[in-house]
């Protein structure tokens, strides 16, 4: 198992990083320009890693599916980002932001990892102040912070409702330096539709330029992997409609191990799915429960008039109003961490109490806040969010509470890496959403951001050499190497293979029946027996699948369904992956809820001497089952107790 | 009570989605960059009006497939307002009949029953057609590759705190910021003029102190690279500004003609 060995330094948590960059090695800057680093995907991991590694002296090719690389999904993140500077001088610091984040994470993530995170974080928000990030401040000028879901202090920093927009814009400008200087090569409109290997180690991409179609071949000393996560498997998602798993499942395809895929969050305050044209769901950003109540009625008449529309909500008394989460979770009220609020939504709704017509919703009321700090406060902070919210649902939050119900955001699981964020393929690298190191079986809100940053501006540039120091007498890939010419055919061959089908049925007609198997059976609750006949299910419609899907257009032009038809063969394994991991952990933790382990409240149960490993698969070929290795985790620092935000 | 319930059932989307029977819509199709191009019109049953005109869209492409006709081709992505990716220039106006919204998050509420949609790509001379509804949007990245940044690398940065910036300044350079590079503002004017996209980036960045140090020369080289890309000049229209999906005011352009000017005279 020398595969699995996460290179954890050795010595006290606080000085693992320091003692891990002293002892690692660094490439001159004479040989730096000989390197050639390809970064795959252009969001907060990407841009920055790009940028980092074109400053830094080497030669980068970065790719996006996107027509600009600004426009990766991590633009979509609305309340912030955490970093550890207790500007607010209310007691926090890196020992609190790495432990918030592996209580949060339910103890399933690496103490190492999640505390160098932490540690980083402060450099982050100077980095991002130092590009132009117009962060929200105080009229002193300094920066100023908010709360978040599952924490006691106020270390979030802000950009309105579009925090994830400016960091963003800030990667890409230093991309866009970057490139003016000709050190990054940008393609955007460019897919990755598979990893080369050359004697073990990875050596290149191929890529299908999706204007043209046409299938080309990319060399480079390392691949970085920064594609985020693949939460569209379930069709319906907050994800962009074109995000996808399929580089990071061709990694896996290609020995790189996959972990804890079965970790996915289920974020509380989404739009509320109405009908069935719908194609993605939206998300109303956590930020929004620092001033927001939830609740629903606690007569399940006056539920039940609701849902007919025979009844306003503000004609319901606060007596009659229940305020679960503040019922319940008495000191984390409204901000528990956002499995513990999506459960209990979810529960309600199934008890009855739900709000809108299909019973699927619980309001999210601003009437308190507006009474307490003024309407022009409440419009300060979250205007654009209210604005957003009114034209998707024609109603104003300002005068009728928001209606929320769950679903699904993010993927904790991913790409297993090591310390140094490689995989187990050498030379392949996973970062941000994509791999699994940071945020365990639950993401803390305002903490994407802050890893995507991280690895890419001030962990990768640094490890990344430590490999690279090995490989400057290796001269520049040749891409006409057998390898590729091989993996070029592979990638050509499955495109015609698809495109040749000519069935009946459309992409999405098979998206859509996945995505509703995979919200049944490996959504917010799950058990052995769904997940068993979920893994039959995708079996079946994967196999329906490739005998009739329909992909029209033509293969050597833009071809959106074909693009399409790609992604969605590789849900399905992806999805069937993910019903393997949820069933092979038979505990509740996280956002992961097994119904065989929760306690008499209904509150998740772990099983911390059964299941604290991370579990990694390994793909052993095309119908053949993955292999489970365990990387066990080792808690030195924090002593594993039931979560409670009660 | 009664009347708040009346209010209730025309604000609530559960009363007031109402099923537009039938629509046609006419779209540009061209199948490359090379290809002439031609409307055509399709025509659509039982949309809601809850849902977005790119859902809408999806259903007209499934329409499309079963009858083995080539799907349209447009350009969208994160469906939330936010990435600029969706472009569609709709009974004459970029991104429809809304103000303050992107296409996706135009809804179908916003059209009558029976009515004939007419549905474009940009146009404009540095933003050609790649198919169908797809434009080519690379020179407004190209644009901000001539300057759109602060030169700093990663790393040895001083404490964030160091450089208070005033409230009202920081509020300023996020309303500039705000932008999403969709380029409605190019679709708008008469000219195809960009000179809203390139004063929201200076200005954002001017209105900074960490920005100011080098905003004579991004004004001057974001300017030429506009002009070289092949967009026209501003005459002071305002189209611009009212199409803009995220309100981006153009004040910003006389702001960028104040830092253009000092540039040039500082020459």
């Amino acid at each position: 198992m020398s595969k699995l060995e996460s290179k954890i330094p050795e010595g006290p948590l606080a000085e693992k990083w320091s003692r891990h960059k002293a002892a690692i090695k660094v490439v001159s800057p004479a040989n730096k320009r000989k390197l050639e680093i390809i970064v795959v995907g252009t969001g907060l991991g990407g841009a920055s890693a790009a940028a980092s590694l074109a400053e830094l002296g080497y030669k980068v090719k970065a790719f996006c599916y996107q027509d600009s690389p600004r426009r990766a999904h991590s633009i979509a993140a609305q309340g912030g980002i955490n970093a550890a500077k207790n500007y607010q001088n209310d007691n926090d610091s890196v020992f609190r932001l790495f432990y918030d984040t592996i209580k949060g994470g339910d103890y399933r993530s690496r103490e190492a990892n999640v505390y160098r995170l932490a540690e980083v974080s402060p450099n982050i928000i100077d980095q991002c102040v130092a590009q132009g990030v117009p962060f929200g401040r105080e009229y002193g000028g300094l920066l100023a912070n908010r709360s978040f879901g599952g924490v006691l202090v106020s270390r979030t920093f802000y950009a309105r409702g579009q925090t994830g927009q400016q960091l963003l814009l800030g990667a890409y400008q230093a991309l866009n330096r970057q490139i003016a200087k000709g050190n990054v090569e940008m393609y955007s409109r460019h897919e990755m539709l598979d990893v080369v290997k050359i004697d073990g180690k990875a050596r290149g991409i191929i890529a299908r330029d999706l204007i043209s179609g046409k299938i080309k071949r990319y060399g480079a000393h390392a691949v970085v992997v920064a594609t985020g996560g693949y939460g569209n498997v379930f069709f319906l998602s907050t994800n962009a409609m074109g995000s996808n798993g399929s580089a990071a499942w061709q990694c896996y395809k290609k020995g790189a191990f996959m972990s804890n895929p079965c970790f996915v969050q289920i974020h509380p305050t989404c739009i509320p799915v109405h009908g069935d044209q719908q194609s993605k769901l939206t998300l109303m950003s956590e930020s929004l429960r620092n001033d927001g109540r939830v609740w629903v009625p606690k007569k399940k008449e006056d539920a039940v008039k609701l849902q007919k529309g025979e009844m306003h909500p503000n004609d319901i008394p606060d007596e009659d109003r229940d305020f679960y989460l503040e019922r319940r979770y008495p000191s984390y009220g409204n901000l528990v961490p956002r499995d513990v609020a999506s459960r209990a939504a979810k529960e309600r709704c199934d008890a009855g109490f739900g709000v809108n017509g299909e019973g699927k919703a619980v309001f999210l009321d601003f009437k308190y806040a507006i009474e307490r700090l003024g309407k022009s406060v409440i419009e300060a902070r979250y205007g654009n969010l209210f604005q957003m919210y009114e034209k998707i649902t024609d109603v104003d939050p300002y005068k009728a509470p928001m209606m929320i119900y769950p679903a699904i955001h993010y993927s904790m699981g991913g790409t297993w890496v090591d310390y140094n964020l490689m995989t187990t393929v050498p030379g392949l690298y996973s970062i941000g959403e994509a791999n699994f190191s940071d945020h365990g079986a639950n993401r803390l809100g305002a903490s994407a951001l802050m890893q995507g940053l991280a690895d890419g501006y001030f962990i990768l540039p640094y490890t990344i050499g430590d490999y690279l120091a090995n490989e400057i007498m290796i001269p520049k890939t040749d891409v006409n190497a057998p390898e590729f010419v091989e993996a070029e055919k592979a990638v050509t061959d499955r495109l015609e293979k698809l495109y040749n089908i000519k069935g009946s049925k459309s992409v999405d007609y098979f998206h859509k029946k996945l995505g509703h198997i995979m919200w049944d059976y490996v959504g917010m609750s799950r058990n052995a027996e769904g997940l068993k006949k979920a893994i039959k299910e995708i079996q079946e419609i994967r196999e329906e699948f490739w005998k009739d899907v329909k992909v029209p257009g033509e293969m050597n032009n833009l071809n959106p369904e074909l693009e399409k038809a790609g992604r969605v063969a590789d849900f399905f394994d992806i999805g069937e992956l993910m019903a393997r991991d949820a069933l092979d952990r038979n505990e509740s933790c996280g956002g992961h809820f097994r119904e065989e382990s929760a306690t008499e409240e209904g509150e998740a149960k772990r099983n911390d001497e059964a299941f604290t490993y991370v579990s990694c698969w390994e793909y052993k070929g095309e119908g053949n089952e993955p292999v489970l290795h365990k990387e066990d985790l080792v808690f030195e620092n924090v002593k594993l107790t039931q979560r409670s935000y009660k | 009570m009664y009347s708040r319930l009346l209010i209730y059932n025309r604000k609530s989307k559960k009363m007031a989605d109402k099923i537009l029977k039938k629509l046609n819509i006419k779209v540009w199709r061209q199948n490359n960059a090379a290809d002439k191009g031609k409307f055509e019109t399709y025509p659509i049953e039982n949309i809601s009006t809850g849902s977005s005109f790119l859902e809408m869209m999806d259903i007209l492409n499934n329409d499309l497939i079963e009858k083995g006709i080539d799907p349209i081709a447009f350009d969208h992505d994160c469906r939330e307002g936010i990435c600029g990716t969706c472009s569609l220039y709709i009974n004459g106006r970029p991104h429809g009949p809304d103000t303050e919204v992107t296409t996706c998050q135009l809804h179908m509420r916003k059209f009558k029953e029976g009515e004939t949609i007419t549905v474009e790509p940009w146009r404009a001379k540095a933003f050609p057609v790649i198919k169908d509804l797809v434009v080519d949007r690379t020179a407004f990245d190209k644009i901000l590759q001539a300057g759109g940044f602060v030169s700093v690398n990663t790393g040895g940065i001083p404490d964030a705190n160091t450089i208070p910036v005033a409230y009202e300044d920081a509020e300023e350079a996020m309303d500039a910021a705000a932008c999403i590079g969709c380029g409605a503002c190019v679709a708008a004017c008469k000219n195809s003029s960009a000179m809203l996209f390139v004063s929201a980036k200076v200005s954002h960045l001017a209105k900074l102190p960490q920005g100011k140090v080098e905003a004579k020369k991004r004004a001057r080289n974001m300017v030429a690279k506009m002009d070289e890309l092949g967009f026209g000049g501003c005459t002071n229209t305002g189209a611009c500004e009212v199409e803009c999906p995220k309100s981006i005011s153009i004040t910003n352009i006389a702001r960028l003609n104040r830092e253009y000017l000092v540039a040039r005279f500082s020459e």
